[in-house]
């Protein structure tokens, strides 16, 4: 069975990174599997963990009463999910549930927060990874929010 | 019509008359220089008596004003607020008549006009607009008949500008003020104070016809020279002037430029600029039915890019700023036309200065835009 | 048959619609309709070219043709009900007549496309001028690369052509991911933009050419994210849309900078309208 380093230098998130550094972060991590209808996380719990999904789909979604769930993302194979561990008080402001059988990495955010605090040039990885793909959220949830389609004309 | 291409020839003013006859009994409905509403108006004439004698015309920024000349000059006035464009591209024009027949329906357009207009008194700018709208209305795949048949139709005899108006710049443009090409037949006025003669150049076939039935005489060199000094003159009196060899560089460099800011500030989007301009083609179309829903129409009107609705797509105007406005008609006249039409749009008649109720000019936009060209990170 | 970029001998009328029976209406989604019209005389015409379309005594607006290019004898079009005109169409039933004048336009560049990898992206009733391309691409698959096509939607009672994503979705050698920006529990598929997507589809972009259908936002967005992956801006071609009143270069309304998007589009390649797509109210 592949080690959980292995799994790691398998996720994009994991490219370019040195080994000692991988090593290192893998301490933290462990692999999971999830099954469909499976919430790794809902809104207001403590945000411990941070995740890496490698093969599955995880829904991002909120609860309007009388209105039911609605699903504003979608993670899929290859990305990251889960930024609330970052920053204090550590709380999920959503729920994250599993839509189909998930394969991913979890990590422990205390754990790798220590870490990062310990070594800077680890820390420093560890963000060059996690802007870029939160900034581009941010894009595209400001394009949602703004709803454009309804002003495509045909 | 073409270039002039032979000796000129001399009529007087019942000379004049009699071609003003000889147009009218060629089956041609003559439209000329009148005074209405204190104003040079075209309209229809029959004989000299109804052309401005011994009227000119004041202009500047926001400012029109007829005034008596000490003479008794037949065209002695620059450009009035209307050009010719009225008469070839109407103001107002049904475009088709649909009807209902039970479940079907059937749409006739309007036939093409088969009036013959004479246009007297052109001015060699409004030959420049006409030859303009012809590239935009008949110059492409789809051609506009209407306009088509009364341009092909159309007699056109040309006036040598004898003095420049005070929101004149063609000289700028390159659009005048001497008449080169586009004319049936080009007259000169010519005044000594004893003498009233009109010299005259030939353009086509059917000019040199017409000139043939009146009676004339070879124009001297003495006159020739005259005709030169007239139109010379001119030339060097225009009231305005602007450097227009890179405009379309300039311009479309500084679509940020403050300045459009500062003349949003006056503009009223009025919409004047752009029904005096000679060659503005801009219209829409506005479909209408009756009551009983059996009949429907669809009209074509002049329209005009400082208007809200001109750029409205579902949701809003996609120019809702009059400062975006402005700079939409002021780029494409003097920016992209070049692109779309290979040529400018505008041919310094100076009419948009004159009409503008608070005297926005052109030609000091450009000079403002020009005095700090700020894509050559020349920020004020 | 080849495309026909645009018609040979114009009419001498070009403002006067041909009334024509509408042969078939669907709906497709609450605001959302299309129709098609069997116009007197075979209509050839290019994949994104667009007619102007008349409701009687109401008024007339630009509308693409949405069905496929080998069926000249059919032109199907695809319409969102925003205004009086579009309201009006989407009162029609079969047996009914519509005014037609058209086709007009450049359209997409599917010869052009010929031996590449084609990506299309679509937001909202953008994808309707891109279904004559995607019907274009299934017909001469063996002439093109790899086909993509992305389609992003507000939810998923706003998709249209629903049961043709779920054949398209099913078709060899065709990638289709369907992104909507919210949704209920029931859907499985992805959630979020469409340009984020781009990453999940297999093409290379040294040859690859993409054509973008959808709200000028989408577009600028889209087509930036397209020069980051690699395509070059001359190989991306966009769809866009302004006031029109005649179709034919008369009017001026639809103007665009040097442009007008009805004659010198409304297909344009991005290249081209890069510069003037980053000015305000232009």
């Amino acid at each position: 069975m592949k080690d959980i380093a292995d799994l790691l230098r398998h996720h994009p998130f994991a490219e370019g990174l040195d080994e000692e550094t991988l090593a290192l972060i893998a301490g933290c991590a462990k692999n999971v599997v999830l099954q469909p209808g499976d919430y790794l996380h809902r809104e207001g719990a403590a945000a411990d963990s941070f995740y890496l999904v490698r093969h599955g789909a995880v829904a991002l979604e909120t609860f309007v009463p009388g209105r039911g769930a609605f699903t504003f993302l979608t993670v899929k194979s290859g990305e990251i999910l889960g930024a609330d561990w970052l920053i204090p008080p550590y709380r999920s402001s959503f729920d994250a549930r599993v839509v189909e059988l998930t394969r991913a990495i979890s990590f422990d955010g205390k754990c790798l927060r220590g870490k990062c605090e310990a070594d800077p040039r680890v820390g420093y990885e560890m963000m060059k990874r996690f802007i870029p793909p939160l900034v581009k959220r941010l894009q595209s949830a400001r394009m949602q929010a703004l709803g454009m389609y309804d002003a495509a004309n045909a | 019509m073409a270039k002039a291409d032979e000796a000129a020839a001399i009529i007087t003013v019942e000379g004049l008359q009699d071609l003003l006859q000889a147009i009218r009994a060629g089956g041609y409905r003559a439209i000329g220089p009148t005074v209405q509403n204190q104003a040079i108006v075209y309209d229809d004439i029959e004989s000299v008596e109804d052309l401005p004698r011994g009227w000119t015309d004041e202009q500047d920024g926001g400012r029109y004003r007829l005034a008596k000349r000490d003479d008794d000059a037949l065209f002695g006035y620059s450009v009035g607020p209307q050009s010719w464009k009225k008469f070839l591209h109407a103001p107002k024009l049904r475009l088709w008549t649909a009807e209902r027949d039970g479940e079907t329906a059937s749409v006739t357009p309007e036939p093409s006009p088969t009036d013959r207009l004479a246009f007297i008194g052109v001015r060699a700018c409004d030959i420049r607009a006409i030859e303009i709208q012809d590239r935009v209305l008949v110059g492409d795949l789809y051609v506009d008949p209407h306009y088509k048949a009364l341009r092909e139709r159309a007699l056109i005899v040309a006036v040598n500008c004898g003095q420049a108006g005070g929101t004149c710049f063609c000289v700028s443009m390159h659009a005048g003020p001497r008449v080169e090409q586009g004319f049936d037949l080009a007259l000169t006025e010519l005044l000594d104070g004893t003498e009233q003669i009109f010299l005259v150049e030939t353009g086509s076939d059917e000019g040199r016809a017409l000139l043939a039935q009146v009676p004339h005489r070879l124009a001297s060199s003495r006159e020739v020279e005259a005709v030169e000094a007239v139109i010379e003159g001119a030339a060097s009196s225009m009231g305005r002037e602007m450097r227009s060899d890179d405009l379309n560089e300039l311009l479309m460099s500084n679509l940020e430029h403050p300045r459009w800011d500062e003349v949003a500030t006056r503009c009223l989007s009025c919409t004047n600029c752009t029904l005096v301009c000679p060659t503005c083609f801009c219209t829409s179309v506005e479909d209408t039915s009756d009551l009983s829903g059996e009949r429907a129409e669809r009209w074509r009107r002049w329209d005009s890019c400082f208007t809200m609705d001109f750029s409205y797509i579902h949701g809003g105007s996609v120019r809702a700023s009059a400062k975006s406005r402005y700079r939409q008609w002021m780029t494409h006249k003097l920016a992209t036309w070049i692109d779309q039409f290979g040529s400018s749009g505008c041919v310094g008649c100076g009419r948009c200065i004159t009409w503008c109720p608070v005297g926005i000019d052109i030609t000091e936009e450009v000079r403002a835009i020009r005095g700090c060209d700020t894509s050559a990170g020349d920020w004020p | 048959m080849p495309p026909t970029l645009k018609a040979c001998t114009p009419p001498p009328y070009p403002m006067a619609p041909s009334m024509t029976p509408v042969t078939r209406f669907i709906r497709e989604s609450a605001e959302v309709f299309t129709f098609d019209l069997a116009p007197e005389r075979a209509t050839p015409f290019t994949p994104g070219q667009f007619n102007m379309l008349y409701a009687f005594g109401v008024g007339e607006i630009p509308i693409s043709i949405s069905g496929a290019a080998d069926a000249p004898d059919r032109l199907t079009h695809t319409i969102r009900a925003v205004g009086p005109v579009s309201a009006a169409l989407g009162r029609l039933k079969a047996g009914d007549q519509v005014g037609l004048r058209g086709p007009f336009g450049v359209g997409w560049p599917v010869e052009e496309a010929k031996g590449f990898d084609v990506l299309l992206i679509g937001g909202g009733i953008g994808l309707a001028p891109l279904r004559p391309a995607i019907y274009w691409l299934l017909r001469h698959r063996a002439a093109y690369g790899r086909v993509g096509v992305l389609y992003g939607a507000r939810t998923p009672d706003d998709l249209i052509f629903v049961s043709e994503l779920e054949e398209w979705r099913k078709t060899p050698d065709f990638q289709l991911r369907v992104a909507v920006e919210r949704a209920g529990p029931e859907w499985t598929g992805d959630v979020g933009y469409v340009t984020p997507l781009l990453s999940k589809l297999r093409y290379d972009p040294a040859d690859a050419i993409a054509m973008i259908c959808g709200p000028e936002v989408m577009i600028r967005a889209t087509a930036l994210a397209l020069e980051d992956a690699g395509i070059a801006d001359s190989r991306i071609f966009v769809s866009m849309e302004r006031n029109m009143k005649c179709a034919i270069g008369h009017c001026g309304h639809c103007q665009f900078g040097p442009l007008f998007i009805c004659k010198d589009g409304p297909v344009h390649r991005y290249d081209r309208v890069r510069d003037l797509l980053a000015y305000r109210e232009l």
